[in-house]
């Protein structure tokens, strides 16, 4: 078997569970301001996400490191490439990561307001970031003959990139919503259903014509389907947060997302980093991977860890399942410092 | 200066500052969260409200500084490949397989089990929930052992075959690269430094509510153990840095010249050691020195008359053998380094021998300045662990990759001067002002004491809103 190919797979599915994951918990921080009426209400939406942010984070960390050991050429080329874009990434990672730890340390609500502030921020940069740098991937960019990136930031800013870009953005904040509406009660659970359904439409318009334009562009059969069946599976998310069936809708779209970026990656095969400027010069599956020895050392710790990770990970989704009532945050004034 | 923004020079600057800054939270996640699974541990065994009291105080310091750690340390495993592209290209069939490994077995680890610490305490029964503190320890460890394999390939490459075609490092051997002598040598070695680390906050924060008279009932049995473990660590640290010298001498003679200032081959009593030297600060000129005859004889080969390779000869060496250039690293830097590591923990290690002979058989010293010691001593060993990561990397230099890459051709040949100066401006003020807030809430929280009474609801021992932690 072509382990270089196999390890296309896992790097798009743990670029997947990234997604999937990371995406509603960007789309929970995004929703701060729309949905967190009050100090309690923002409490409660942070602590749905407050035990799996960061197992949820880390999926970005083995994507990453993933990349780097079994496509070292790709690494190395789209790391140095969008390099101010990922600077933007991290500034925005570092700021909400250290949000959700500290705003709860005081209790004067300035201190809070900067915090979320920070959280909301740093939650929209990555979301919008992301889809821009992969649609940018899938366009492909400038590369010289040694693979390097030759453009600058502005052309990484292009139509089809932002629209991209907004794509993740509108699905991450969606996805979000609904994850609140799945995880708490009262007041707060109507008001993000309703949301749901006013943000689920511009979603399926933006992420439907982004689709549609990638393959148009770019498309191969086995892309068109997948951006068929996102679209979908989009709708449906939306039907059944319409239909106030919360799980359902949830579920729907991660499948969403997970078939959406899977039907990137489709198009972008065999390549994994055309050269807009001279196909010669791309970075393909053969070219970027490394070598057999390595993918197959890789290949034996993943078959034997991943499955493993996915179930205590499975198991900590599974403890934290109950929803997080407002009855649950102690008031403001008796609030000890936890 | 137009050198000096160069991407070239702006990159290691980066690299270095963040790195160093990454490393200050580091040790003390190792160290603390070992820590607190022994408290828990204890109150475990014990159902004894001061380990429950303890567990959740050091906890608490713990998670503040965990935050820190985890979201500098995603800026180092970007940098690679942002600001080192040649490097990675070069290195990455090689050296990404141990940071994969790492995310996978190690951060996985980690991050998931930290989150069930937090919220679990009344969701889990009481052994798993000490379980997951001590997967999280685990996890912090573990992380610590792969990103030291990785480091050590660019001390000393094994397992590996150069591809001259595609002109880069290709992994031949996994088992040679995880078993690499100076990991092996460099991993015990960080890790109980680290516990130096741990155990000088328990003592600061312990001996500041001491000195206030407050506490007593938790803060005596805190000091103490802070003080046993770091004569503990303490020794083993010894121990472990003569084996890593060892390892360093054969891999890199080079370094062990630099951090001896040595010019000219020696052997026997000539190979001494100079404990304190004044001189120019190049180690050309020497004014005054007091030295230990043999002892660089024997921290490099473990004999009295062995040979210690001196700059010039290893100089001419490596001139036949990798062509003319310079292959001595900066020696002022790695003269010093080398000496503050071991003075300031051993510095540390004395403070907590005279320490607990101060505080035997319950004792409390009426002066303030013993307990103001006691306090202040908190940096000393992070700083000791600090500039002895500046030897190592310094010392490497002008190599990224010993005896077959150069920190100048490593370097992304697509970014600019502006890009990194953007970087290192950006990285400059958001680290700053976390370190100012990281700082006050660990203060803060540390001043505050234990909650004299945990809210013992049920026999979970969760904090009173453990619910909803945020
Ligand atoms: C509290 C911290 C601390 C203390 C008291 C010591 N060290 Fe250390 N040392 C470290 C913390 C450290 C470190 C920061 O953790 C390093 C950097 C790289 C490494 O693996 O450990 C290190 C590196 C390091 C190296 C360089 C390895 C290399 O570049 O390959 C040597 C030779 C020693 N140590 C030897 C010693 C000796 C002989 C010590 C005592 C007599 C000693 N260290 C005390
Ligand atoms: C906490 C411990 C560490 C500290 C304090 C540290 C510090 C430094 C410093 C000061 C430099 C700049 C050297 C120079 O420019 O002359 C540097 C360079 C570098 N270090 Fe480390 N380092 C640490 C651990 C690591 C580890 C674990 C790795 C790899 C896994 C690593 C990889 C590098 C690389 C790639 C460079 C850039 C190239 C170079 O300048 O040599 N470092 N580090
Ligand atoms: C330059 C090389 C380094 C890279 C690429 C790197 C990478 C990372 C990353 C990505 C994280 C975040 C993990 C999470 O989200 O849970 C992290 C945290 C951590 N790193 Fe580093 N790191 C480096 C240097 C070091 C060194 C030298 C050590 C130990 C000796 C170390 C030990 C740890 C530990 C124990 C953690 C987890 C605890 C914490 O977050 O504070 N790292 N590192």
């Amino acid at each position: 078997m072509d382990l270089s190919l196999l390890w296309f797979g896992i790097v798009g599915f743990l670029f997947i569970g990234y997604f999937v994951l990371d995406g509603f918990d960007f789309g929970v921080g995004m929703a701060l301001p729309f949905l967190g009426r009050d100090e309690i209400d923002r409490r409660v939406m942070i602590n749905t996400i407050g035990p799996i942010w960061d197992l949820n984070e880390t999926w970005l960390i083995v994507a990453g490191a993933s990349l780097f050991a079994a496509f070292p050429e790709w690494y190395a080329t789209l790391f140095s490439g969008f390099y101010l874009a990922l600077l933007l990434i991290l500034l925005a990672l570092i700021a909400r990561g250290v949000s959700f730890e500290y705003r709860h340390h005081r209790p004067e609500s300035r201190w809070k307001s900067w915090f979320d502030g920070m959280i909301v921020v740093g939650s929209a940069v990555p979301a919008l970031l992301w889809g821009v740098a992969f649609a940018n991937i899938v366009q492909g960019v400038a590369l010289d003959s040694n693979h390097n990136y030759t453009g600058t930031l502005f052309d990484l800013l292009n139509p089809y990139a932002l629209l991209g870009g907004l794509t993740t953005l509108l699905l991450f904040f969606t996805h979000g919503v609904v994850f609140v509406s799945l995880r708490t009660d009262g007041d707060l659970r109507l008001r993000s259903q309703r949301l749901a359904v006013r943000s689920g439409i511009a979603t399926i318009v933006v992420a439907a014509s982004f689709l549609l334009w990638t393959n148009l562009a770019h498309g191969k059969p086995l892309s068109w389907i997948l951006a068929g069946a996102a679209a979908v599976l989009l709708i449906g998310s939306f039907i059944a947060n319409f239909r106030a069936k919360e799980r359902g809708a949830f579920t729907l779209m991660a499948v969403t997302i997970a078939v959406a970026v899977l039907s990137l990656f489709a198009a972008l095969y065999p390549n994994v980093m055309p050269a807009s400027n001279d196909p010669a010069n791309s970075l393909t599956i053969a070219n970027a991977s490394s070598t057999p020895y390595t993918l197959t050392v890789m290949s034996w710790t993943t078959l034997i860890f991943l499955p493993l990770v996915l179930v205590y990970q499975g198991w900590t989704y599974w403890v934290f399942r109950k929803r997080v009532t407002r009855a649950s945050i102690p008031q403001p004034t008796s609030t000890t410092a936890s | 200066m137009n050198d000096l923004l160069s991407p070239l020079v702006l990159s290691q600057w980066q690299f270095g500052l963040t790195t160093i800054y990454h490393f200050l939270f580091v040790p003390i996640t190792i160290g603390m969260a070992t820590t607190t699974a022994v408290f828990q541990t204890a109150w475990v065994r014990t159902s004894k409200a001061k380990y429950l009291q303890l567990t959740h105080f050091f906890g608490k310091l713990f998670l503040i500084n965990f935050a820190m750690g985890v979201v500098t340390g995603i800026v180092q495993e970007f940098q690679f490949g942002m600001n080192w592209s040649t490097y990675s290209r070069f290195v990455g069939d090689v050296f990404g397989a141990p940071l994969a490994l790492e995310g996978l077995l190690a951060f996985f680890l980690e991050a998931t089990f930290i989150g069930l610490w937090i919220f679990g305490w009344d969701k889990l029964p009481r052994g798993l929930h000490l379980a997951t503190i001590w997967l999280t320890a685990a996890g912090t460890i573990l992380s610590a052992y792969f990103i030291i394999a990785a480091n050590a390939f660019m001390q000393h490459p094994v397992g590996f075959e150069l591809n001259k075609v595609r002109g880069r490092a290709e992994l031949t051997d996994i088992w040679a690269v995880l078993s690499n002598k100076v990991a092996l040598a460099a991993f015990p070695h960080t890790i109980v430094a680290s516990f130096m680390v741990s155990a000088a906050l328990v003592i600061c924060v312990a001996a500041w509510h001491l000195a206030r008279n407050q506490h007593l009932d938790t803060m005596r049995p805190a000091i103490k153990f802070g003080m046993w473990t770091m004569i503990g660590a303490g020794i083993l640290t010894v121990l472990t840095g003569d084996q890593l010298g060892l390892a360093m001498v054969s891999t890199q003679p080079m370094k062990m010249a630099a951090a001896e200032a040595l010019y000219k081959t020696s052997s026997g009593a000539d190979a001494s050691f100079s404990i304190f030297t004044l001189g120019t600060p190049d180690g050309v000129n020497e004014l005054f020195s007091i030295r230990i005859p043999y002892l660089l004889s024997f921290l490099s080969t473990h004999t009295l008359n062995g040979t210690v390779e001196g700059i010039n000869d290893l100089q001419a060496e490596y001139t036949s053998l990798y062509g003319p250039g310079n292959y001595a690293p900066v020696i002022w830097v790695t003269y010093w380094a080398f000496r503050w590591m071991i003075g300031l923990g051993l510095l540390s290690v004395i403070i907590s021998i005279v320490g607990l002979w101060l505080i035997r058989g319950g004792r409390m010293p009426k002066q303030r300045w013993v307990w103001r010691v006691a306090v202040w001593a908190f940096p000393l060993p992070l700083a000791a662990m600090i500039v002895g990561w500046i030897f190592t990397e310094m010392g490497r230099q002008p190599w990224i990759v010993f005896s077959l890459l150069k920190t100048k051709d490593g370097v992304s040949p697509n970014i600019t001067g502006l890009d990194v100066l953007i970087s290192i401006v950006a990285f400059t003020l958001i680290y700053g002002a976390l370190a100012v807030v990281e700082f006050r809430l660990i203060k803060r929280a540390a001043q505050k004491g234990p909650d004299d009474v945990v809210p013992l609801d049920d026999t979970s021992g969760r904090p009173s809103d453990a619910v909803t932690v945020y």
